[in-house]
């Protein structure tokens, strides 16, 4: 059986009390795409993302990956989650715990691996983003740009279907931000369908298969980043796209 | 003077008496700290739940318990409990009393350590698939204990002192059996005895908690 779309999104609205946040996006996203979601502040991209893994309860709308209803009430959220990783902003890595504790954790507890097992998955995605040599290290005793690395294998030592990756590197300071968006290609080129919501312009102008620009929770328009960039079809697109790009 | 008050073979007569009081008063304190521990773990993870339904209940029971001096709780419990058919004999009425009591405290100190948990953390643990209880055991609470460790430390140095008042309902702990050893002798040695011992067994845990806040201001600046 072959999937078209490996995440699909109808009719997303979300509200937060009277603010109508979402106002009926939809998103088709295929297997092994890059999607890259720009957009001003408050355009409501993190909430888009947050709706498609439900850590936020969409105020109505569908939302199917990999085949499964997430909406659903018959569907297993926690073990639905495991096939979609997501990459914060802020790292949020567990600080009690050592780099590996971090990355064996839901391996554990989630998938239901022995620690031998967990051990050994977790430091092959610790390798995988350039951090073998770090296992032991306590977040705090990491860099920026290396605890969000742990973040990134955290998520893929799940083997996710889908990476969502909410402003990865706008935390980091501008040396960091290489070896983040390296490990992301790196990813992308193993067939990894991710939806990255960036200001890394220079990222989705070589790595995105296709750029979605969103205004006051609308997906206003979407296409190949060429002709996103350089032709944007919309006034509001050409204002934003203008706007960073004097940055 | 130390005729009166340090009478050496007041002590040597009183001590078997006086050593039976502390292994209670140390009996006690293993059975009441866990017990308030327990209740106010209980207590903060209802807490959690931010549901009106559990929330104002809950902080009506919390402020009640606080409010209410633990002295009149336990009397209250020893000599109006019998009246209502219930007589429970001063040992669990001293459990129950710091049951409620200390559970109040300590459940107020775990609530102020979840809540210094940064949201982001329970989302991530959430987003590779923790239950909402799992993100709480392995993620929150580890960091929420290590953040109110210092609260933690001193509210058990208070219950450990609290646990005097199980003399007034007759349980023989430290302070009870000092003043039936005074009474016997008839000479305050036996209380001097008590409340050295007291300051020995607390000045650790007093020690210990300067250290912790101290690494906590450290940590702070
Ligand atoms: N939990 C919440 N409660 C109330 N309002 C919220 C909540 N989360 C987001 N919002 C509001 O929803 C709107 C969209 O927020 P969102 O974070 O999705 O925007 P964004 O496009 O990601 O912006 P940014 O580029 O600043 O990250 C904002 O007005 C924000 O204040
Ligand atoms: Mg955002």
């Amino acid at each position: 059986m072959t999937q078209k779309h490996i995440v699909e999104a109808r009719g997303i609205h979300k509200h937060f009390g009277a603010l109508h946040v979402l106002k009926g996006v939809d998103l088709k996203v295929d297997e092994r795409e890059l999607v890259f979601v720009i957009g001003p502040s408050g355009s409501g991209k993190s909430t888009l993302l947050r709706c498609l893994n439900r850590l936020e309860e969409p105020s109505s709308g569908s939302v199917v990956v990999d085949g499964i209803d997430m909406l659903s009430p018959k569907t297993d959220i926690n073990h639905a989650r495991q096939r979609i990783g997501m990459v914060f902003q802020s790292f949020n890595l567990y600080p009690h715990m050592t780099a590996l504790g971090n990355v064996t954790l839901a391996l554990r507890k989630v998938a239901g691996k022995s620690r031998a097992e967990a051990d050994a998955l977790a430091r092959a995605a610790l390798d995988r983003v350039g951090l073998a040599d770090r296992a032991d290290h306590t977040p705090g005793q990491l860099s920026g740009g290396q605890q969000q690395r742990v973040a990134i294998a955290r998520s893929i030592a799940l083997e996710p279907r889908v990476m969502l990756f909410d402003e990865p590197t706008s935390a980091l300071d501008p040396e960091l931000v290489g070896s983040v968006l390296e490990v992301m290609r790196g990813l992308r080129e193993s067939g990894m369908t991710m939806i990255v919501v960036s200001h890394e312009m220079g990222f989705a102008r070589n790595a995105a298969d296709r750029v979605v620009f969103m205004d006051d929770g609308l997906i206003v328009e979407q296409g190949p980043p060429a002709s996103i960039f350089e032709n944007p079809a919309h006034e509001r697109t050409r204002a934003f796209i203008g706007q960073i790009q004097r940055h | 003077m130390i005729q009166t008050f340090f009478n050496l073979d007041i002590m040597m007569a009183a001590w078997p008496i006086v050593l039976s009081g502390l292994k209670n008063t140390i009996l006690l304190s293993l059975i009441v700290v866990p017990l308030g521990l327990l209740g106010g773990l209980i207590l903060a993870l209802l807490a959690s739940i931010k549901h009106p339904l559990v929330r104002w209940p809950l902080m009506a029971w919390v402020d009640f318990f606080r409010a209410f001096p633990p002295l009149v709780l336990l009397i209250l419990l020893f000599a109006g409990l019998p009246f209502a058919g219930l007589e429970l004999g001063g040992f669990a009425c001293v459990a129950i009393a710091f049951f409620l009591n200390t559970g109040s405290y300590y459940g107020e100190i775990f609530r102020a350590g979840i809540e210094s948990v940064p949201n982001g953390q329970v989302e991530a643990a959430r987003s590779t698939g923790l239950s909402r209880l799992q993100a709480m055991r392995y993620v929150v609470l580890p960091q929420a204990v290590r953040n109110v460790l210092p609260d933690l430390l001193s509210n058990t140095l208070e219950v450990v002192k609290l646990t005097s008042l199980g003399s007034v309902v007759a349980v023989p702990e430290l302070l009870y059996e000092a003043r039936q050893a005074q009474s016997i002798t008839y000479n305050p040695t036996p209380i001097v005895m008590a409340a050295v011992i007291y300051f020995l067994i607390l000045w650790p845990l007093v020690r210990l908690l300067s250290r912790l806040e101290n690494r906590a201001l450290a940590g702070r600046r």
